[in-house]
């Protein structure tokens, strides 16, 4: 087996770099601050037993290697802005740069948190412009831009669900969680104090409304759900689903991780769901940094708006706007200041670019990528559900495992044609899932790649199953080995001198 | 539009490979009474000059080139050009949370040296790879202590930032997790009496601030003997992380929780920033968070993988230590190239220098008003009372193009008319003197 059927990719040098304690060398420097106006101070007399001896193992560098160093590594991460990013539920999609150039600018970058509100109404215009777009597109009454990421905006919400139901006499015992959802989902109720109750899918991959009816009732404060849920279905029943919820004096959660699918199409305030949380850094583009920062902003209904984080933003009658602390029913703080504001002018900014008519066609070509794919892999990889896919397509490898090939493995091989792999291993519902949200960002070219590339990986596994499962082959380091890493844990760097010392 | 990367041919080839003859029966799957039947109420589509141009009205109406005397858990210092022009390498910016070792070795490299250096300046034996900020990381400390401890009940030093304060009771409220606060001296520092009383055999940690809300320095040495003695954790929080550049880390705490906003992060209006948590050894697998471990690959090669992830909400879900997933990647990236331009050296110097500044800021106000918590040392902070409103001194001020302290009298009504105020390396002499004139006008 080789690499000739690559199309995509093409592997080329790259630079080794060491760590940047291993360049570090005494007298070396990165820096030079200006002149002291004022007298200086003896800081270890003004601090006595308080000031510190030395910066240990600090590195000293120069600017140069500086630039080197982090440019060197840059080179080693896989981005968007290099290839299609198909990991289902991360809506891996384009960031426009001009967001990153608007949210530097000095008056918004530079703001101070307390700073007077008459010299923080641009600041706050954007938050209030952006919670009023956000709120025309999922459809409800109130917001909070709080949260600083997704499992954040779970806990603000279900917060909310907890306070609303306590102001009825009864914050009840348990949360129910389909067995599709995020582990995010599940951790969320536990800090909150909840138990989690789990809810079965039916053969379509959709809530068992019937297994709804029954595990409902006065114990249960609502429902956590994803829509479309994991397995990129949408929830055909939601309306009966909610409605079962209320009956019974519930609340339905809905978590806006596939938001992707739906806005502009539909919105989660019509459906009946009653608190939501949005990922900007998913949706609305903000870029994912390798890991963060996020940002999850909670829509609520009405009944839920009094227990809203404080501060709120409001429009005074002459048109400025002011935070209002005086929210004697508020959950609390859930993060200090306003939120992730930067993410939030990130946001605002796609928004702007798309406009109504960019947000609608945004979502069809999600909905019309993750369809494409799914017609095309059919037959090569097996579709666990039959349901129609919105923005997201989920496959296993049950052809590929008779061979001893799994997702993982197909995963592995897909970076060697140059592509990010798609979610392993999730939704837990499907044994081997192999998940593919392409988002609206790959042209026809890029998805045609992918679909190549996954059919012959689908062939290389049928005749050299060895060669997948040793995946990838071009890349800087081959597979690591996490056993090792967890079992004795180096999660720092030490001196040779000290590492001799203490083993 | 224009980041869609596909012609009206494209879209009618791919239909036609499906076999659907409009986009909406892609959409048939949504129950017809509830599909949208009109254009979202966001402003119409604009040109990439017309946001700029809108964003630059925004920004227009905040403060731009004030002279800012504001601290109070977010630091103005100086960013060096290196930083941005690293991070904005699309490479780090738009990839994703780093679960495909094989190709984000960029990432993973510099959160483990992220890891290292933050073990370095606090102390502490692990680090994580960041937490939302400083306020959640120190509520999720405390839930640390909860597990570690199986004690049920926490003590917070009311000279922790009110807003960390807040934060803390919204995590703990439904965890019964009593906290009790305990009060501070004249000095400025935790009333040791006051805290012996207030642990209880139920208490699983103690949580302090150094530098504290009101920017004095804790002897946390003794209140760790204090907080040990009586069988608890101690967990110390720091908001203005460039401190460590001159005080003594707090080696004698279980777990730091901080925030490194004050490592190259913009003020940003609040955010986003990165806060961190570090701890013993022994307890690594009590912390929330990722973690960045080093490994090797079949060849033998050096590489880093996220590790000890059975303690995340992925594996665990339920019972996992945090629901906590995103988290704050780039910040800590930022926080990471920052460190390594100052290093060693620049550190110690920097926060020297923002020493001289409050210290000499300190003096000038003192001439105006009464400098409170004398006694302690200091970092970059000082709390001023004065005759008049604080408020009122700060409209003054504002006419004058500068943002004065932050008022303490909505958290610490027992102070009066107090401000707490903040010099770094970026308030000239000139602006001191200004400032302090207009106080005491």
């Amino acid at each position: 087996m080789s690499n000739k059927d690559i199309k995509k990719a093409t592997h080329h040098v790259n630079q080794n770099e060491g760590l940047i304690f291993e360049r570090s060398s005494p007298g070396k420097k990165g820096y030079r601050l200006a002149p002291l106006d004022v007298p200086e101070v003896d800081y270890k007399k003004a601090l006595g037993s308080s000031a510190r001896a030395d910066l240990g193992n600090m590195p000293e560098v120069s600017e140069m290697e500086i630039i080197r160093h982090f440019t060197r590594l840059s080179t080693w991460n896989y981005a968007i802005d290099l290839g299609m990013y198909p990991l289902g539920s991360c809506t891996m999609k384009y960031n426009a740069r001009v967001n990153e150039v608007v949210a530097r600018f000095p008056g918004l970058a530079n703001a101070h948190p307390y700073q007077p509100a008459e010299v923080s109404q641009g600041a706050m215009r954007v938050m209030k412009t952006l919670s009023d777009c956000l709120l025309d597109i999922t459809g409800m009454d109130a917001i909070t831009l709080q949260p600083a990421a997704g499992a954040h905006g779970e806990m603000t919400g279900i917060l909310l669900m907890h306070a609303y139901l306590q102001s009825k006499g009864n914050p009840r015992k348990k949360i129910l969680i389909p067995d599709s959802a995020h582990g995010t989902n599940p951790a969320t109720a536990a800090i909150c104090g909840y138990a989690v109750e789990n809810l079965k899918s039916n053969s379509r991959g959709m809530v068992d409304v019937s297994a709804l009816a029954a595990q409902m009732n006065e114990d249960v404060a609502g429902l956590m759900l994803t829509n479309p849920n994991t397995l990129g279905i949408f929830e055909q029943e939601i309306h009966k689903i909610a409605e079962i919820l209320h009956q019974k004096g519930g609340l339905l959660y809905m978590d806006g991780a596939n938001m992707n699918a739906l806005v502009g199409k539909t919105r989660p305030g019509d459906f009946g769901v009653d608190v939501m949380h949005l990922n900007l850094h998913k949706t609305f583009s903000t870029p994912h940094g390798g890991g963060g920062p996020g940002s999850g902003p909670v829509a609520c209904k009405k009944i839920l708006e009094p227990f809203l984080p404080k501060p709120v933003i409001v429009e005074r009658a002459d048109g400025t706007l002011a935070f209002d602390y005086d929210r004697p029913k508020s959950v609390g703080r859930v993060r200090m200041f306003y939120g992730n504001f930067g993410m939030h002018v990130r946001a605002l900014a796609y928004t702007l670019a798309n406009g109504p008519d960019g947000l609608r066609q945004t979502t069809e070509d999600a909905v019309l990528n993750a369809n494409y794919i799914r017609k095309k892999l059919e037959g090569d990889y097996t579709l666990p559900y039959q349901s129609p896919s919105m923005h997201e397509v989920v496959f296993s490898d049950s052809i590929q495992e008779q061979k001893g090939v799994k997702t993982g493995d197909i995963a592995k091989r897909l970076i060697d044609y140059g592509f990010h792999p798609y979610t392993v291993s999730f939704p837990l519902v499907v044994h081997g899932a192999i998940m593919i949200e392409p988002t609206e960002s790959e042209s026809l070219e890029e998805l045609d790649l992918l679909v190549d590339a996954m059919k012959s990986i689908a062939r290389e596994a049928e005749e050299d199953p060895e060669f997948v499962r040793n995946a990838p082959h071009t890349t800087r380091v081959k597979r690591l080995d996490e056993t090792a890493a967890a079992r004795k844990p180096i999660l720092r760097w030490k001196p040779a001198s000290a590492k001799s010392a203490g083993e | 539009m224009r980041y869609l990367p596909k012609s009206p041919a494209d879209r009618a080839q791919m239909m036609r490979e499906i076999g659907c003859k409009s986009i909406d029966d892609l959409f048939a799957p949504i129950p017809a009474e509830y599909r949208l039947n009109r254009d979202l109420k966001v402003p119409r589509q604009m040109a990439e000059s017309e946001i700029i141009d809108y964003f630059h009205e925004r920004a227009n109406a905040n403060a731009e080139d004030y002279a800012l005397f504001l601290g109070a858990g977010a630091y103005h210092h100086y960013r060096p050009v290196v930083i941005d022009a690293m991070v904005s390498r699309g490479e780090f910016l738009t990839s994703y949370t780093p679960y495909q070792a094989e190709i984000a070795q960029g990432t993973l490299q510099a959160i483990f040296e992220f890891q290292t250096m933050i073990c370095e300046l606090t102390g502490m034996e692990v680090a994580n790879a960041s937490m939302y900020d400083g306020s959640t990381g120190a509520a999720e400390a405390m839930l640390m202590a909860v597990r570690i401890t199986g004690r049920k009940a926490a003590v917070v030093a009311r000279s922790v930032h009110p807003e960390y304060r807040e934060v803390m009771h919204t995590y703990t409220q439904h965890q019964g997790l009593p906290i009790t606060e305990c009060d501070y001296l004249e000095n400025g520092r935790v009333d040791m009496v006051d805290l012996e009383k207030k642990i209880t055999p139920d208490t699983a940690c103690v949580l302090i601030q150094s530098p504290n809300f009101f920017g004095t320095i804790e002897d946390v040495a003794a209140v760790a003997d204090l907080v040990h003695k009586k069988g608890a954790l101690l967990i110390v929080s720091i908001a203005e992380a460039l401190s460590l550049g001159i005080v003594k880390p707090p080696v004698e705490a279980d777990i730091v929780s901080m925030e490194t906003q004050s490592f190259g992060v913009p003020l940003g209006y609040g955010g986003p920033y990165a806060g961190v948590m570090a701890t013993k050894e022994k307890f690594v697998r009590q912390i929330p968070g990722r973690l960045v471990g080093e490994t090797k690959d079949k060849d033998g090669k050096r590489g880093f993988v996220l590790t000890l992830s059975t303690r995340e909400q992925h594996i665990r879900r339920e019972k996992a230590t945090s629901n906590i997933c995103t988290n704050q990647a780039l910040i800590a990236t930022m926080a990471t190239i920052y460190l390594t331009i100052y290093g060693r050296e620049g550190l110690k110097e920097l926060a020297a220098q923002n020493l001289a500044k409050a210290t000499y800021a300190a003096g000038e106000f003192a001439k105006k008003g009464k400098v409170l918590f004398g006694g302690a040392p200091r970092f970059n902070e000082f709390v001023v009372k004065t005759k008049d409103d604080a408020h009122a001194i700060n409209k003054r001020l504002l006419e004058k193009k500068m943002i004065g302290g932050f008022p303490l009298s909505w958290h610490y009504p027992e102070l009066g008319n107090a401000s707490l105020w903040c010099c770094t390396e970026l308030n000239s002499k000139e602006q001191i003197d200004a400032a302090a004139q207009a106080v005491g006008q």
